[in-house]
C-alpha cells in the first residue's frame, strides 16, 4: 500500500485564504478529497469547522463547498440554470429562495443572461465560473477550490482571481490549490507547500520567499540551450538551484544564488555554445521559493 | 442559509431530479430517437415470431411479454449506464459530496428510466394494435393499471441495485447489458417458465419482473392478479432495501479505495 499523504498538518483560521501548493502527485487533491469527505483516510484525523470528516461527514458536507478545475462536474446537455437548480435541490435550498440565490450567483460569476444556454456551448472559463456558482449555492462557510484556474486563458484566470478575492472579502474561508505561483502570491494569506505527501514548508508568501531564498535570482534568456551546459551552470559555486522555463523560442534560466555571489561572468562563461539574450538580476518570487523547496526535498 | 424540512425536501428533490434526468435523456436527439424506437423493435420481433400461431390469445401473450421486455431493458440495463455517465461527467463525486443521502440521489435516475419503461409498455401495446391488429382488450383495467405501475416500480428497484454496484466498480455498468437477454428468458416474458429446468424456475421466482408479467397477464385475462402483484411488490421492496444498505457500504468502500473519480 502507498501512503498518498503522511504527516500533513495544518490549521486554517476562519476567514483565511489558505494555499496548498505542490507538484503533481504531491497529495494536494488527496488532502482536499479527505477534507471534503470523498476519501476515507486510513489513519490520522481531520476536523472541518469543528466536525470530524469521518464520523460527521454529512454535517461537513452541509457546511462546505467544493469546486474543482477542468471540464467535468457539470451536466453539459443541460442549461446553466438547470445545473444550478439540480445542485440547489441536492443541498436542500428552499424553493422560495432558490430562484433569487441562483440569479445572485449568476451575477457574481458574470453569467447573468447566459443561464438558459446549454453548458456544452460554454468556454472553459465560463464552465469554471459556473462551477464556482454551483459550489456557493448553499452559501458555505468554507470553500475548497482545487486548481480552479487550470486551463483557463489569462483574461478568464484574472476574472476568476477577482471572484476568489471577492469571496475572501465577503468573509469566506477558502482552501485553494494551484500550480500558478503568482496566483497563490496574489491571493493567499498563508501557504503550505506539500511534497511527496508531507508539508515541507508553511507560512505567509513573503515569509516563504525570505525563508527559502536567502539570495537573489539571476535570469538568463537563452536561445537553444546547448546540451550539458545546464549541468555546467548548476555545478558553479554559490548557486542554490537552476530552473529552466521554456518559452516559445527561448529558454529562461532562473538561477538562485547566494546574496553576495557574483556569478554573472561565470554563468556566461559556462554558456559558451549557447546564444544568450537578456541577463538580469531580480528579487526572488514565490515561484523561486517553491522551486527551491520542492527540489530540495 | 435556511434549509427545508426533510418532509418537504425529499419529495421535491425526487421530482426535480427526476425531471432533470428526463431532460438529460430528452436533449440528445439520437438518444431520444433510440428510446422511442427501441421498444418497437422488440415488439416487432416478438409479433413476427408468434403470429405463426393460429391462436389469437398467443398474440396477446406476446404483446404483454414484449412490453415487459422493453421495461426490463430500459430499467435494468440503462440505469447502470446512467450512473456510469455520472462517473464520466465527474458529477458522481458531487452527488456523494452533497448532504443528500446517496441512495436518495440514485432514485431519480432509476425513476427516469422507469418512466421510459412506462412509455415502452404503452408503445408496444399500441404498436401491436395498430400494426399487427392485436386487440387491446383488458378485462380488469383498474387492476391492469395498478399492476403496470407497481411492476415498473418493483423492476426499477432491480435497476437501483444494479446501479449501486457502478459506484464501486467502474465496469459494473456492463452487468446491466449482460443481464438484458437472460432476463427476458428468466422472467418468462416470451417463453413459459415451465419449459425451463427446475433450477431456472428457482432463479426466476426471486426476480420481481417474473411476478410482474404474471400479474399483468392475470389482470388482462380477468384473473385475480393480487397474489402475484403482492409478491412482486414484496420482492421489489426487498431489492430496494438491500440496494439502500449496499449503497452505503459500497460508497464507503469506494471512498476508501479512491475509485469515485476514476473513469
Amino acid at each position: 500500500m502507498v501512503d498518498a499523504v503522511r504527516g500533513v498538518n495544518f490549521t486554517i483560521e476562519r476567514g483565511e485564504l489558505f494555499g496548498l501548493l505542490g507538484p503533481n502527485g504531491a497529495g494536494k487533491t488527496t488532502t482536499i478529497k479527505m477534507l471534503t469527505t470523498l476519501l476515507l483516510p486510513t489513519g490520522g484525523s481531520a476536523t472541518v469547522l469543528g466536525h470530524d470528516v469521518v464520523t460527521s461527514a454529512r454535517q461537513v458536507r452541509r457546511d462546505i463547498g467544493y469546486v474543482f478545475g477542468g471540464d467535468r462536474g457539470l451536466y453539459d446537455r443541460l442549461s446553466a440554470w438547470d445545473n444550478l437548480r439540480y445542485f440547489a435541490e441536492l443541498y436542500g435550498l428552499p424553493p422560495a429562495t432558490q430562484r433569487a440565490r441562483i440569479g445572485e450567483l449568476l451575477e457574481l460569476v458574470g453569467l447573468a443572461g447566459r443561464e438558459k444556454e446549454r453548458v456544452e456551448g460554454f468556454s472553459r472559463g465560463m464552465k469554471q465560473r459556473l462551477h464556482i456558482a454551483r459550489g456557493l449555492l448553499h452559501d458555505p462557510e468554507l470553500i475548497f477550490l482545487d486548481e480552479p484556474s487550470i486551463g483557463i486563458d489569462p483574461v478568464g484566470a484574472r476574472e476568476l482571481r477577482g471572484t476568489i478575492a471577492r469571496l475572501k472579502e465577503s468573509g469566506k474561508t477558502i482552501l485553494l490549490t494551484t500550480h500558478y505561483m503568482f496566483e497563490a502570491d496574489e491571493l493567499c494569506d498563508r501557504i503550505a507547500v506539500i511534497q511527496n505527501g508531507s508539508v515541507v514548508a508553511e507560512g505567509k508568501p513573503d515569509e516563504l520567499k525570505k525563508r527559502v531564498s536567502a539570495g537573489r535570482v539571476l535570469e538568463v534568456e537563452t536561445f537553444g540551450l546547448a546540451e550539458g551546459e545546464l549541468e555546467a551552470v548548476r555545478a558553479l559555486a554559490g548557486i542554490h538551484t537552476v530552473a529552466v522555463e521554456e518559452r516559445e523560442t527561448t529558454q529562461v534560466l532562473n538561477i538562485q544564488a547566494e546574496a553576495d555571489a557574483e556569478i554573472t561572468s561565470e554563468v556566461l562563461a559556462a554558456l559558451t555554445e549557447t546564444r544568450v539574450g537578456r541577463v538580469a538580476w531580480r528579487e526572488p518570487t514565490l515561484e523561486d521559493a517553491y522551486v527551491e523547496l520542492v527540489t530540495a526535498s | 442559509m435556511t434549509r427545508r424540512s426533510p418532509l418537504l425536501a425529499v419529495p421535491r428533490f425526487l421530482i426535480v431530479a427526476w425531471w432533470i434526468q428526463i431532460k438529460i435523456i430528452a436533449t440528445s436527439a439520437f438518444d431520444g430517437f433510440l428510446q422511442v424506437v427501441w421498444p418497437l423493435f422488440f415488439a416487432t420481433s416478438a409479433f413476427l415470431v408468434y403470429r405463426v400461431s393460429p391462436d389469437p390469445d398467443v398474440m396477446v401473450y406476446a404483446a404483454l411479454g414484449a412490453s415487459m421486455m422493453g421495461v426490463w431493458s430500459a430499467i435494468a440495463t440503462t440505469a447502470s449506464s446512467a450512473l456510469q455517465r455520472e462517473r464520466f461527467g465527474g458529477t458522481l463525486e458531487l452527488m456523494v459530496s452533497s448532504p443528500t443521502p446517496f441512495a436518495l440521489t440514485l432514485i431519480p435516475i432509476t425513476g427516469a428510466m422507469a418512466s421510459l419503461g412506462l412509455y415502452s409498455m404503452g408503445a408496444t401495446l399500441l404498436w401491436g394494435w395498430l400494426v399487427f391488429d392485436i386487440p387491446l382488450h383488458i378485462a380488469s383495467p383498474v387492476a391492469f393499471v395498478a399492476c403496470v405501475l407497481l411492476s415498473i416500480i418493483s423492476v426499477s428497484m432491480v435497476g437501483f441495485m444494479l446501479s449501486v454496484t457502478v459506484v464501486r466498480y467502474r465496469t459494473a455498468w456492463a452487468l446491466g447489458n449482460v443481464l438484458e437477454y437472460p432476463g427476458w428468458l428468466l422472467c418468462g416474458f416470451l417463453v413459459p417458465l415451465s419449459m425451463f429446468p427446475d433450477w431456472v424456475a428457482g432463479v426466476s421466482r426471486v426476480l420481481p419482473p417474473t411476478w410482474a408479467v404474471q400479474a399483468i397477464r392475470e389482470s388482462a385475462n380477468g384473473e385475480s392478479p393480487w397474489v402475484s402483484l403482492g409478491i412482486c411488490a414484496a420482492l421489489g421492496l426487498a431489492y430496494g432495501i438491500v440496494a439502500a444498505v449496499l449503497s452505503e457500504n459500497i460508497l464507503r468502500s469506494a471512498r476508501r479505495q479512491a475509485t469515485l473519480s476514476l473513469t
